[in-house]
């Protein structure tokens, strides 16, 4: 058996920018030389404020950005899927093998269809089923394994809350029985009561599923709390990545320094400080040359504040890379 | 010392299709100057509703209670009626935060103007002073450039400075009393750091009241010095933040508690509080809590109780209910 569910290597993703039709075509990359592989059965956590890429790679592994260079190959049982090189027919297989949960459980289902018809639509597309009969026993079993009422399948969305919804979301993502799901931003929108509901369920479907996540977090107590292994984005890059326990307990890079400190505490006495970085994220159309860090990095040294040092993880301890430059800064 | 702030049996319901929803059950509240309190609860609590309450800012189909006050400097706001006295409060005494910055300005006029505009209503000030004002409040919410940016469109500044600006302009006028409903949620964490240090800041120098109003235990425990947690309408409990979050009493902010992943102790189990909250149409006789209730006594189950908040120890007050619960 493979190790390995995605191996994603030197990607890059950029997107044209045109300010306005007489200027210049500018690239703003968006993603920059990721390398990370996926273990199966992982919960692999992708954390980084906004703006730093983390959803054009979640998409980019799925095959739903363009992939400007480097590759991301998805290792399936008997076979692999290049999505560089992918025809549209492979499209169609991966499709079943590879699924996405949305943010917004609001916006991600339609008004117009009932819960039912919302988590039979991909099996109908995909023509995984076929006969009614078989949808429906299907539709059926997913909706239980996501602790929803039959009752719930004929109904509409409006009908339920913010969780159910999600809920609602999962089953639908799960029915073609995916092996690899990008969850993006899943609880962002959710009550802290449901999130750990919400949270707590996807932990269970991996388990009796057997399933891989690439979970994709702006919160990082909540990835802290599900994810196995963490990669911290900025701007574009993996400045950070470790297993959870060692990169919470044991940071190494400023940036995840920062992050993990602005987090306010439960404890009212524990005013510990955050590290304020200097100034905001920079724009992706203008990056800083060399470390993309190093124009909010409390403590750079003289050749990295000179944009000299190139980019590059390197593996600290076990299991934990830190980029190269910010390991002599922090 | 009176308080800055009263608010005393309010109850808010709002005339819908669907039939007569409670948004707002016997809340009252109190607010001295230069103190901060939190109010947590989930959506559909009527944090916000409170808030928009004291600004009279919530629609047309919404009916207060006759006996209900609300009162800020000796004046019941509730019983305003004319908008010059409207305009008293509405940006003049109180101001407000709103969570999406970039919603909250008029994406067609420059934030300089905006500012200037609003603060010329309230002050009586010439364009030149209020444009001084303006970029003197943007230096001081830490705005680099104040004098570009005065110039500059809401679309022009990114997330975090938005939401600056927006502090700004709340200050301009000086108000006694800012509601912030949610300032720092659609923020990132970096960012929510420096608003809510900049905010604590403020409090310290203008020595206003705050209403904080955020889902996050966090946010409220860095900031609040008092908290009231509400639950469907109700304020369930209240009192010192230390006091609340250290020894909650109440089976519903345990619950908050419980649900809430703690860096600090990653072993600890999520647990979600069972049930969903009720729909406003359908809210419970009784203890509104009774429906998710852990541990509801007899009583309580059948809806028996009336809810109503009782001093256990000084200044920490829980519904009367929920004590016995446990």
């Amino acid at each position: 058996m493979k190790e390995n569910i995605v191996s994603v290597n030197n990607l890059s993703v950029s997107f044209d920018y045109q300010e306005n039709f007489l200027s210049k075509k500018q690239k703003i990359r968006a993603v920059n030389n990721i390398n990370i592989k996926i273990k199966k059965g992982s919960f692999f956590g992708l954390v980084g404020e906004s703006g730093s890429g983390k959803t054009t790679l979640g998409r980019a592994i799925l095959g739903a950005n363009k992939i400007s260079s480097g590759n991301v190959i998805f290792h399936d049982d008997d076979r692999d899927f290049d999505l560089t090189t992918i025809t549209s027919k492979e499209m169609k297989e991966y499709r079943k093998k590879a699924q996405l949960i949305f943010q917004d459980p609001y916006a991600a289902l339609s008004p117009r269809m009932t819960v039912r018809d919302i988590i039979a639509e991909p099996l109908e597309v995909m023509k995984i089923t076929t006969s009614r009969e078989e949808t429906d026993e299907r539709v059926r079993d997913i909706a239980a394994k996501c602790r929803l009422n039959l009752e719930h399948l004929r109904r509409f969305p409006h009908a339920f809350s913010g969780g159910q919804r999600q809920r609602i979301s999962i089953a639908r993502a799960l029915v073609s029985n995916p092996k690899f799901i990008v969850a993006d931003e899943s609880v962002a929108a959710l009550d802290v009561s449901i999130q750990a509901d919400i949270l707590n369920l996807l932990k269970q479907l991996q388990q009796e599923l057997n399933l891989t996540y690439l979970f994709i977090s702006h919160d990082l107590s909540v990835v802290a709390h599900v994810c196995d292994i963490v990669a911290v984005m900025y701007l574009g890059h993996i400045v950070e990545m470790a297993p959870s326990r060692e990169l919470f307990s044991n940071p190494r890079h400023s940036y995840t320094k920062a992050l993990l400190s602005s987090i306010p505490s439960v404890d009212p006495e524990n005013k510990s400080k955050a590290i304020e970085l200097q100034g905001e994220i920079p724009s992706a159309m203008n990056p800083p040359t060399g470390c993309v860090f190093r124009t909010r990095c409390p403590n750079p040294t003289h050749d990295c504040k000179e944009g000299n040092i190139e980019m590059g993880l390197i593996e600290v301890s076990p299991n934990h890379w830190v980029d190269q430059c910010c390991v002599n800064c922090a | 010392m009176s308080h800055l702030l009263e608010i005393n049996k309010l109850d808010v319901k709002f005339d819908t299709d669907e039939g007569r929803i409670t948004a707002i059950d016997n809340v009252s509240l109190t607010l001295d100057q230069g103190k901060v309190l939190g109010i947590v609860g989930e959506s559909g609590s009527g944090k916000s509703v409170t808030a928009k309450s004291i600004m009279q800012l919530n629609p047309g189909n919404t009916i207060y209670n006759d006996n209900a006050e609300i009162i800020i400097d000796g004046e019941n706001v509730l019983k305003f009626t004319s908008k010059n006295d409207l305009k008293k409060i509405r940006g003049g005494k109180v101001s407000m935060i709103f969570q999406e910055p970039m919603a909250s300005f008029a994406p067609a006029i420059k934030i300089g103007s905006q500012m200037v505009e609003q603060l010329m209503i309230h002050k009586p000030l010439d364009k030149n002073e209020a444009k001084n004002i303006s970029i003197d409040m943007l230096n001081r919410v830490g705005i680099a450039d104040a004098e570009k940016r005065f110039n500059q469109y809401a679309f022009e500044l990114s997330g975090g400075m938005r939401q600056r600006a927006m502090i700004a302009m709340a200050l301009s006028t000086m108000p006694k009393l800012l509601l912030a409903d949610e300032p720092t949620t659609a923020l990132d964490v970096t960012i929510q750091a420096q608003v809510i240090n900049l905010i604590k800041d403020i409090i310290k120098e203008f020595n206003m009241g705050v209403i904080f109003i955020t889902h996050d235990l966090g946010v409220i425990a860095q900031v609040a010095d008092d908290v009231a947690v509400m639950y469907l309408g109700s304020v369930v409990e209240r009192g010192p933040v230390n006091e609340i979050l250290k020894n909650p009493k109440h089976p519903y902010t345990r619950g908050l508690l419980n649900a809430l992943p703690d860096i600090n102790n990653l072993d600890a189990p999520l647990t979600p509080i069972p049930g969903n909250i009720p729909s406003p149409l359908e809210r419970p006789t009784g203890c509104v809590f009774r429906t998710r209730c852990p541990n509801p006594t007899h009583d309580c189950r059948e809806g028996n109780i009336e809810m109503g908040l009782i001093e256990i120890s000084s200044g920490h007050w829980v519904d009367k209910c929920c004590i016995n619960c446990g």
